[in-house]
């Protein structure tokens, strides 16, 4: 994260705009997509006073918000399981893992907020069901072993996508992505750890661990998006150096990743068709269904309702501490003015 | 341009002046749909160690100083990241025109000899 919102400071005004006013808006157009173009093809960064273009700024604020609610939304399949955590150990670690997605969330909101959309909007977009998040989270969970499933698999993609967007062109988000990535790490050892524990168990404690893994495994494969033949924004945002690596790039990275790690957890890939392609050099696995993909991502997945339900009760129920809070604050400012008077 | 820039010569050609970005896109004002009930925002600056300056490590909305402090406590030093926090009204900043940073940040182009490596012939002299 970091001093986006230094930036985002309003305006002072400024001698070159002055120069500037003698200019039509055509050539001020035209010299700030030059400039944008440099910072572009220097791979440096965009700061947010900067001028930039129209699409680039909708297209990060799309993208930085649907994270920022991906994560928030992200702490509830989660936080289902703190109270039935197996030891207060887990449930000590549980709680930190979603303290941290609420983090996340936050970093995420303020880098979003220097484009120019204020946090509040962005909640009520989520909370009316006009934001889009990622329908990794839609999917229930239903065992414990699915806290290390969702660490390592789901986590672990996350990773994968995340690491190259540190150097996101947009500073703010780089920068929220830093403090992210290195907080993740956290999350897919202890979800690794949940599963190799449960793989060394009994019979049927490794059976729930397959069984988690089995059910997260495509889903967590479809978080890179759809194919690279039919993801239209992919090229742009290459283009501006938002995304460095396509989908299919990202998804097979992550595939030959798990296929070493689920020999060490003693378990399987649900997936017969893995293997290394040794003319690409890449590894490729089998058909994941879209269709699905596109129904969750439409609203029609296991648990879309339910987690907006739930963001919304959250949101209700803590209408009366952001008053209070508020009201306490504007009664402090109040007797200090009384008292300097 | 001599390799250690001559002091005499102007650093910023009226060209590189040019390159600054204008402000032709404001970013819009964001929206208010909450009846002007918007915490405000704080800028939050972390002190990792005794002995190091506090650094700017992010942002959060809160109504008041104390709530800021608390909440910047819970966002940005949940793994023992400080040993202090500043918190500050992110509208009292005064920041630097990044549009006029050609022309603001002019006076050290070119003046290397304010560096030590600008000083090559005592290469090799001991303690120097």
């Amino acid at each position: 994260m970091a001093a986006q919102n230094l930036q985002s400071v309003p305006d002072q005004p400024a001698a070159p705009q002055e120069a500037n006013a003698g200019q039509g808006q055509g050539q001020l157009e035209a010299d700030g997509q030059a400039y944008f173009d440099r910072v572009m093809a220097d791979d440096s960064r965009i700061e947010p006073k900067d001028w930039m273009p129209a699409a680039y700024r909708k297209t990060l604020l799309r993208q930085i918000s649907q994270h920022a609610h991906s994560e928030i939304i992200g702490m509830q399949p989660e936080a289902n399981w703190i109270s039935r955590a197996p030891s207060l150990k887990r449930k000590a670690i549980l709680m930190a893992k979603v303290q941290d997605e609420a983090g996340h969330g936050l970093y995420l909101y303020s880098a979003a907020e220097t484009l120019g959309q204020s946090r509040d909007q962005m909640m009520d977009d989520l909370i009316a069901g006009k934001a889009r998040y990622s329908s990794i989270f839609n999917y229930p969970a239903l065992t414990w072993a699915d806290m290390g499933a969702i660490g390592w698999l789901v986590d672990g993609a996350a990773i994968c996508n995340q690491v190259p967007l540190c150097r996101a062109s947009y500073g703010p988000y780089g920068r929220a992505m830093v403090r992210i990535c290195k907080e993740e790490s956290f999350h897919q050892r202890q979800g690794f750890e949940i599963l190799l524990e449960l793989s060394n168990g009994t019979p049927a404690q490794k059976q729930m661990a397959q069984d988690a893994v089995n059910r997260w495994y495509a889903p967590a494969l479809m978080m890179f998006g759809p194919p690279d033949d039919d993801s239209p924004n992919s090229k742009q945002s290459m283009a501006w150096n938002i995304k460095r690596f396509s989908n299919d790039e990202l998804r097979s990275r992550f595939v030959g990743m798990m296929v070493e790690q689920v020999r060490v957890l003693g378990l399987t890939l649900p997936d017969s068709e893995v293997r290394f392609n040794e003319d690409t050099r890449k590894w490729e696995h089998g058909p994941l269904d879209w269709n699905e993909f596109k129904e969750v991502l439409a609203g029609r997945g296991p648990c879309n309702s339910q987690r907006l339900e739930r963001r919304r009760q959250a949101h209700d129920d803590g209408a009366w501490v952001r008053e209070a809070a508020a009201s306490y604050a504007a009664k402090q400012v109040n007797k200090q003015k009384e008292y300097a008077a | 341009m001599s390799p250690h820039g001559n002091p005499e010569e102007p650093a910023s050609a009226a060209a590189e002046i040019k390159h600054e970005a204008p402000k032709a896109s404001p970013a819009p004002a964001p929206e208010d749909h909450h009846g002007g009930n918007v915490w405000p925002l704080w800028e939050v600056f972390v002190r990792s160690s005794r002995g190091l300056s506090h650094v700017h490590a992010g942002s959060l909305h809160a109504p008041d100083a104390a709530m800021a402090l608390r909440n910047a406590r819970d966002l940005y030093t949940r793994r023992n990241e400080g040993v202090s926090i500043w918190v500050v009204p992110a509208d009292a900043i005064a920041s630097s025109d990044p549009d006029a940073k050609g022309a603001f940040f002019e006076s050290p182009q070119g003046k290397d000899y304010r560096h030590a490596t600008y000083y090559t012939k005592s290469e090799g002299v001991k303690h120097l």
